[in-house]
């Protein structure tokens, strides 16, 4: 019965407890929001990361990552790819070969990263082949087509169908070129990834640079469920323990950073806006405990004893803030519902955000695991915020309760 | 057997800015089936003598027994299940949860003794009919009279089947009509079940119908004397 006590007890001053379940709601209404917010737009951002730039897991040889040397290649890579492809939790392998080059129009140059690639197995793997603004992904006949980032198009003042020359070095060190025409112009979220990466046909670098059919400087695998991360890459690295076999979060340590700096600091956000309100929720319970000296000293006379009483306050005091918090997790799901929809456009507000790989579109992510979180902190604030009023409530002594006039 | 013996018992308020001596050497015996008025002037003492006589304060000197437990040496926490075992409280007002209805007010008391749910619906129908207000079992407090009131009291005080009921002062707050009313119940409930009631008054015609009425004037009792019950 003291469940039903403490319950009826919430409504007997209706206005005083509707005014601090509306500012529970109020606040609580804001912490997930705006963590949804965060947490889409890092959702986001590692999507990019994996979908455009890193996919799930890369295999290079050993030094290549510390010296991106074309030397470093593994002679054998569209075997290791095969095997990595028959992996039960791998979506789609693309193997590619990396060479440093200088790309250089009629009027100027720039130093650009070659990725020599099987447009047909890259398209399962990264989805640059949908960020093509401007032409196609290899899918016109012409020869030795090239496709460039915009930013980089802007830089070199070049138009579709321009030709560029791409001058690089061979195995043997000697300095070759090769003229290419621009075939399609993409635009990913990250305009530096844009100015450094161009694409060309894998058979076009091996002509160039002279390597075997099946050599590769990096393998790219995109795999059906992110959280089997580890699991794959052990299982390659032991198979291939003389490679190199990194996840997307060693390759981009700054995305994955900033998923855990996200929720630090969303933690102490919400920790902030509960302080705040743990203050309005222990006054209130404290007038109610204050309007309430007689009944109180009443209850403990004819024998309830001093656990019960707390006990009724505590859950009192839960119940005014777990409605407060259940009705901000409502409008805020609602709210995160409409948006995650309709998208939010930052592009009026803020400029450069996507030189750092975010698109201008967040998305707010309905996240069940912020919800959850959210609810389980309210939970706490509400018994933190109870124990005051309840101790106050403890110390009264009966029969000098009975007996104060209000 | 005596449900109640005080010996030579004193309290002192000293947390005041003055020391007031409100009970100056009591020694007293409630024998079980007791229909009993404390009364005196305002200020005498009665409140004091009776919070002490339910264990809801100390005395500063000699021993209080209820029902062969002396009790003062039980810490406070003990006390309230003593209480809850041994007493029944009428207080003059704030006796009922609001937010209850009469019969969870009356099976509330039952439910703290950890009684099961077939045992207290039963109690709190035959209670709460035995005082007259079968009818109004579902009502909140707040819809119901000062009298019908301090009957829900009664049979909340009666729920716990404790050895005695103390009231301070239960008809204060009641007109005629209610004050005979409660007497009444009270006094079958004494006749018929043989329920030791001790109260206090300032109301003479409530002081007719105890048998027993024991004055007190500055902490100390100055007659305790039998008397025929007028039935007026
Ligand atoms: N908590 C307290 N602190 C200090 N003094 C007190 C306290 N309670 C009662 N007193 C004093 O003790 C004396 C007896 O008070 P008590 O309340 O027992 O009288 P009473 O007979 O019940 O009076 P009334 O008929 O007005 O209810 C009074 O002088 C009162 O001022
Ligand atoms: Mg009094």
């Amino acid at each position: 019965m003291i469940w039903a006590i403490s319950w009826r007890n919430v409504w007997r001053n209706k206005l005083r407890s509707a005014v601090i379940i509306i500012s529970v709601a109020i606040g609580i209404f804001a912490g997930v929001f705006s963590w949804a917010f965060y947490a889409g737009m890092v959702d986001q951002r590692i999507q990019t990361a994996i979908i455009t730039e890193a996919s799930n897991i890369q295999i290079h040889e050993k030094n290549f990552l510390e010296n991106p040397d074309q030397k470093f290649y593994m002679a054998n890579a569209s075997g290791i790819a095969n095997d990595v492809r028959a992996i039960e939790e791998v979506r789609a392998v693309s193997e590619r070969l990396i060479v440093n080059a200088m790309a250089t129009s009629a009027e100027t140059g720039s130093g650009v990263k070659i990725m020599g690639i099987d447009p047909e197995k890259e398209k399962n793997v990264t989805n640059i082949y949908s960020k093509v603004m401007e032409g196609s992904y290899f899918e016109d006949e012409g020869k030795t087509p090239v496709v460039i980032g915009e930013k980089l198009a802007e830089k070199l003042s070049i138009k579709l169908r321009s030709r560029i020359v791409l001058t690089l070095q061979n195995m043997d060190g000697t300095i070759t070129s090769g003229l290419f025409r621009v075939e399609g112009i993409y635009r990913t979220a990250n305009s530096v990834y844009d100015e450094t990466n161009i694409f060309i046909k894998h058979e076009d670098v091996i002509n160039l640079i002279g390597l075997n059919e099946s050599a590769g400087h990096e393998i790219a695998i995109l795999l059906h469920d992110n959280n089997k991360l580890d699991d794959v890459c052990n299982l390659i690295q032991s198979s291939y323990p003389e490679l190199d076999i990194k996840t997307w979060k060693e390759l981009m340590p700054d995305v994955s950073l900033v998923e855990e700096t996200m929720n630090f600091s969303m933690y102490i956000f919400m920790a902030i806006i509960l302080a705040a309100l743990v203050f309005g929720i222990v006054n209130t319970m404290l007038m109610a405990v204050l309007e309430r000296v007689k009944e109180l000293g009443m209850l403990m006379a004819v024998g309830m004893n001093k656990i019960r009483v707390f006990t009724m306050i505590v859950l009192e005091t839960v119940f005014l803030s777990i409605q407060g918090g259940v009705i901000g997790i409502i409008i805020a799901y609602l709210v995160t519902l409409i948006f995650n929809r309709r998208g939010i456009d930052l592009s009026p507000w803020i400029e450069g955000f996507e030189k750092l790989g975010y698109e201008a579109m967040v998305y707010p992510a309905t996240n069940a695991g912020i919800a959850v979180r959210v609810a389980i902190m309210v939970l706490i604030a509400g018994i933190v915020a109870s124990v005051y009023p309840a101790i106050k409530a403890l110390q009264l002594k009966p029969a000098e309760a009975l007996h104060i006039d209000i | 057997m005596s449900v109640i013996e005080i010996h030579k018992v004193t309290k002192i308020y000293d947390d005041a800015e003055v020391k007031v001596s409100a009970i100056n050497g009591i020694t007293l015996t409630i024998e079980e089936g007791e229909f009993t008025a404390i009364v005196g002037p305002s200020g005498s003492g009665k409140t004091t003598l009776l919070n002490l006589l339910g264990g809801l304060d100390k005395p500063t000197t000699g021993e209080i027994q209820i029902n062969g437990t002396k009790i003062n040496d039980l810490r406070s926490s003990q006390m309230i299940d003593f209480r809850l075992f041994n007493i029944g409280f009428v207080f003059q007002a704030y006796n009922l949860i609001p937010v209850l209805s009469a019969r969870e007010n009356v099976e509330f008391i039952m439910e703290l003794q950890g009684k099961g749910k077939t045992e207290r619906r039963k109690r709190s129908s035959d209670l709460l009919k035995s005082v007259g207000l079968a009818e109004r079992m579902n009502s909140r407090p707040s819809k119901l009279s000062g009298g019908q009131q301090q009957r829900i009291a009664v049979a909340r005080a009666l729920a716990s089947k404790p050895r005695f009921i103390l009231a301070d002062e239960p008809t204060a707050n009641l007109d005629s009509v209610s004050t005979k009313n409660l007497l009444d119940i009270m006094e079958r409930l004494n006749h018929e079940e043989k329920i030791t009631f001790i109260f206090s008054t300032h109301d003479q015609r409530v002081v007719n119908k105890a048998h027993r009425v024991i004055t007190i004037e500055d902490g100390k009792i100055i007659s305790d004397r039998n008397q025929e019950p007028q039935s007026n």
